[in-house]
């Protein structure tokens, strides 16, 4: 057995800018996305839904739809095998609308047909006859009104009350804020294809957040046991929340299991507009006490939040605007109520931030409004106020871990200023751009600071888990070999990077292999609430220690001593009393060795009746400064400049931290000056590119990183997540930019043109 | 049966530059309200300097749809079906062009350049080679119209301006990026062109 004592250090890949293992088949057109996949003999689904946002289906005719030459299956609610409804909290959702639709877009059918032009003409027969009902389309009235769902109206009040509840500031300044319907815009439409297996199930292939959690309600649903139903995740365009809802899983495993054929569907944009769940639309009432030296003392919201027709995650969304619905500020005393309702509005569940952003926008509009009722600076008042480690939130729970909250502050405001406005400034660079309306004479420039936090991994006592497996042996090429086996879905922030280096920070010098992400590994939980690098992450860590554990017990075997004088030392194992060492490759020479483990957060508590609690894990935050300039007489705004410091941990890969920042401030961008769904009595008006603007790359600022690394104490090599705060306070800052820039009020987001100009 | 799921199409067509292929029968294309696909006769397209028969196509099949469905080019993506996204982009003759807008039919006697053709054999080109090292590519749907788009603009303004990039490049969405990473990609080759260049 050779044994080397020459040592050269590898330098870390942890905190290097490692390239994604999936960009080069990307950017040739290879990968294979979940609307790329096909079958021998496959069908082609479509759903048929409802015109209506609220209607009783007096009957559903499916003959003309079976008549259809090439039509395979024709299903409706009574062909549902098993539970006859799902959903994320609360199975309250149906899988096709049976004696009453609560949305518009709500499905009532589905059909499956020898291709896609069979399958819409076969859905477009299908007779249903509705009786229209009003729809109530305002939470206010939702809330107080007759019950829309035999569950209720109220998916979850939170109440928290702390500190002293009639203390009062010297000071007080009060507002009310709204923020629109914001859509996740994935690019990739929602498709999967649907495969029956010879053991009676199903196998799905599908674009999803989390396939473990999709797996249980599709098997309740089909009334099959779960072992019955394997899911294999498909290439994933994109989801941000989006896709942690089942959508059209359950009815494309009804149609190939009643037709024994593979079944593939993808949804065009419109149908992807009706058929996943938004960001609820807020309605926020503050006041704010301040001492007149400028220290908060009580704040009090309530916050209601339009969860549309079914629960979907409400439940968890509107608990984190309550938690965090007075931003990262020190505050003794609160009384918020959060309020999640049904109504007949599209449901809204999961995006990016999940209830932080929505608060986000009323809180620092707040921190605005009280700086100038002190005549304080608004960096001052904040930066005075700003949570530290050791701090109570208004739940009660002390901060244990990093809080660097004045840190992200400085750093956002200490970015250099753009050029001011000259002349020179170029057409496409003003308000209105191509458009050529903008004189720079008219041009107003506005500054805006925004503050955000948000929680990281599941709360409430969630046993937030990650399953993880790991194999190590010899490739055919000698070398040594790591796969990887976790369920955790890749939707595009680059965790199959991070598995990478992190098995090669842990094992040394070996070739690393994902294997495909399915159920025929323990669960992963979502790719949300920015957990997975804390999560999977860690998990693949844990894995990894796990088999160096066994490597050196191997290594001893093999040097016939203990492995009490043996240790792991960069990929690999020293006898410290001779300097002998032995690679990898050597310790594989006798055989594979396998590895298992489910890693777990410490667990969080659930809040009690006044709000109080250990709910969290941890927290991420957030500062953006916004430069912004308007056209008044137009009501139009550029987004010059985007500042931002941003808490992470570490990072570990500051390259795709850098793409997570952008792309979230991008976001965070749109809500602020144009992303809305336009509701017209539950209708969708704009289910469309050309009527739902996100913005492009002349819409989108100039962004200014400082990442602040306090490495958190209890996460994997101290990384927190990175994900979800760059969507936090950035439209909250644009705002401010714009407030700042024209002197209105503007308690809305999306801030629309006639807000500007017809009110300047 | 096979739970293993393939790309389209089940068979591969031949390659051959130049030289019609083996033809590729066509799925019965979809019509976009239901009503009955008119089949039209097999006709010829040029796609990445290889001449495919095209057999079994609607009337109004989309060039996207009959590239990806027909002829199994699948890095061609689609999105939003009405020419705001980009992600059909491909070369019309030269031109970027949304292929979800373009009957394929209109496009017989014009050269079709998909993300295919721009990729060449075993490797990348320098704009797929920036996008990756750049951090342009996250999801990556959006990425083959993005390549295309960069191509047309590089060969026709290499001299362009970071403004004038975003302006070229904001016919294609991207939901991930907030196109910083892309922008960095571009000019990087403009910066790599030039110094070749000079």
């Amino acid at each position: 057995m050779g044994s080397s004592t020459v040592a050269v250090r590898r330098p870390s890949d942890i905190g290097a800018d490692i390239r994604r293992p999936d960009g080069v088949p990307k950017v040739q057109g290879a990968f294979v996305y979940s609307s790329d996949l096909s079958a021998e003999g496959m069908l082609f689904a479509k759903t048929l839904r409802s015109p209506h946002p609220h209607a009783r289906i007096v009957s559903v005719d499916v003959a003309g739809a079976l008549a259809v030459p090439g039509v395979r299956a024709v299903l409706t609610a009574s062909d549902v095998p098993g539970s006859p409804t799902f959903g994320l909290e609360h199975r309250d959702q149906p899988v096709f609308a049976g004696d009453v639709v609560r949305y518009q877009g709500e499905p009532v059918a589905a059909v499956a047909a020898d291709d896609p032009a069979t399958a819409v003409a076969a859905a477009a027969a299908i007779d249903v006859t509705y009786e229209v009902l009003e729809p109530v389309v305002d939470p206010e009235a939702a809330l107080v009104g007759p019950a829309l769902h035999p569950d209720g109206n109220v998916f979850r009040h939170l109440a928290i009350r702390h500190g002293t509840t009639d203390a009062c500031g010297e000071v007080v300044v009060e507002g009310i804020y709204e923020v629109g319907m914001q859509d996740q815009a994935f690019m990739g439409p929602e498709s999967g294809l649907a495969v029956p297996a010879d053991d009676g199930g199903v196998r799905l292939h599908i674009a999803t957040q989390w396939l473990h959690v999709d797996r249980d309600q599709i098997a309740a649903c089909l009334g099959l046991p779960p072992e019955l139903v394997h899911l294999t995740l498909a290439g994933v365009g994109g989801a941000f929340g989006g896709r942690e809802d089942v959508s059209l899983q359950i009815h494309l495993c009804l149609l190939a299991l009643r037709t024994g054929r593979p079944v593939k569907m993808v949804y065009s944009r419109d149908e992807s507009f009706l058929g996943h769940v938004h960001r609820h639309p807020a309605r926020m009432w503050y006041r704010h006490h301040a001492t007149r030296a400028g220290d908060l003392v009580k704040v009090e919201a309530r916050v209601l939040l339009d969860g549309g027709a079914y629960a979907s995650s409400s439940g968890a969304v509107v608990a984190n605007a309550a938690c965090f619905a007075p931003g990262p500020y020190r505050v003794p005393n609160a009384v918020i109520d959060g309020y999640a309702v049904r109504t007949h509005n599209p449901p809204c569940g999961a995006m990016r931030g999940f209830g932080a952003v929505q608060v986000c926008f009323a809180h620092e509009a707040q921190m605005d409004k009280l700086a100038v009722a002190l005549g304080m600076d608004p960096v001052e008042l904040r930066l005075r106020n700003a949570l530290r480690t050791g701090d109570r939130l208004v739940t009660g729970q002390v901060i244990t871990g990093t809080a660097p909250v004045a840190e992200v502050i400085r750093a956002a405001v200490a970015h250099p200023l753009p050029p001011s406005l000259s002349d020179k400034l170029p057409m496409m660079a003003r308000p209105g751009g191509a458009g050529m309306t903008a004189d720079v004479a008219d041009l107003r420039r506005g500054l805006g600071l925004a503050v955000g936090f948000k929680n990281i991994c599941f709360s409430e006592g969630f046993d937030d888990s990650v399953a993880a497996r790991l194999r190590l042996e010899l490739g055919a090429s000698g070398s040594p070999v790591a796969t990887v086996h976790v369920a955790t879905a890749e939707v595009g922030q680059g965790f199959v990077t991070l598995v990478e280096q992190i098995a090669s920070e842990e094992l040394g010098l070996v070739d690393v292999v994902l294997a495909d992400a399915d159920t025929g590994v323990g669960s992963a939980g979502s790719t949300s609430a920015s957990r997975q690098t804390w999560m999977s992450g860690g998990a693949v860590k844990q894995v990894c220690e796990q088999a160096r554990g066994v490597l050196v017990e191997r290594a001893a075997g093999l040097w016939g001593c203990t492995a009490a004088g043996l240790v792991w030392s960069d990929g690999e194992v020293v006898r410290e009393a001779t300097a002998q060492r032995m690679d990898l490759a050597e310790i594989l020479a006798g055989g594979p060795v396998e590895e298992r483990c489910v890693h777990r957060h410490r667990q969080t508590t659930p809040l009690d009746a006044d709000g109080q609690g250990d709910a969290h894990l941890s927290f991420m935050f957030v500062a953006h400064r916004a430069v912004v300039d308007v056209d008044p007489g137009l009501g139009l705004v550029r987004v010059v400049q985007v500042a931002t410091g941003q808490d992470v941990g570490r990072a570990l890969n500051p390259l795709q931290v850098t793409g997570q920042i952008e792309g979230g401030i991008a976001q965070g961008v749109g809500l602020a000056v144009m992303e809305e769904i336009v509701l017209d009595g539950g209708q969708v008006r704009n289910p469309s590119f050309t009527d739902y603007l996100i913005p492009t790359a002349l819409d989108s600022p100039d962004v200014a990183i400082t990442l602040i690394e306090e490495p958190e104490p209890g996460a994997p090599y101290g990384a927190k997540g990175v994900g979800e705060p760059p969507a936090i306070s950035s439209g909250p800052a644009v705002l401010a930019a714009i407030r700042d820039a024209t002197g209105l009020e503007l308690p809305r987001a999306p801030v629309r043109p006639d807000d500007i100009a017809l009110r300047a | 049966m096979s739970s293993q799921p393939d790309r389209m199409p089940q068979q591969a067509p031949s390659e051959t530059p130049g030289q019609p292929s083996t033809d590729v029968s066509g799925r019965a294309a979809s019509g976009p309200t239901g009503e009955a696909p008119v089949v039209v006769a097999p006709y010829e397209l040029s796609v990445n300097g290889v001449v495919r028969r095209v057999v079994g196509a609607w009337v109004g099949d989309s060039l996207l749809n009959v590239l990806r469905d027909d002829l199994g080019l699948l890095g061609t993506k689609g999105a939003c079906e009405q020419g705001e996204c980009g992600s059909c982009s491909v070369l019309l003759d030269g031109s970027v062009v949304c292929s979800c807008c373009v009957l394929a039919v209109d496009a017989v006697g014009a050269e079709v350049t998909t993300v295919e053709g721009l990729t060449p054999p075993g490797g990348l080109s320098d704009i797929q080679q920036a996008l990756v090292a750049a951090g342009g590519v996250q999801c990556g749907f959006c990425t083959p119209g993005f390549v295309v788009a960069i191509h047309d603009l590089l060969s026709t303004r290499p001299d362009a301006t970071e403004l004038d990039v975003r302006e070229a490049l904001s016919g294609n969405l991207c939901r991930c990026t907030g196109y910083g990473r892309i922008i960095e990609a571009v000019r990087t080759v403009q910066r790599e062109r030039e110094a070749a260049d000079g």
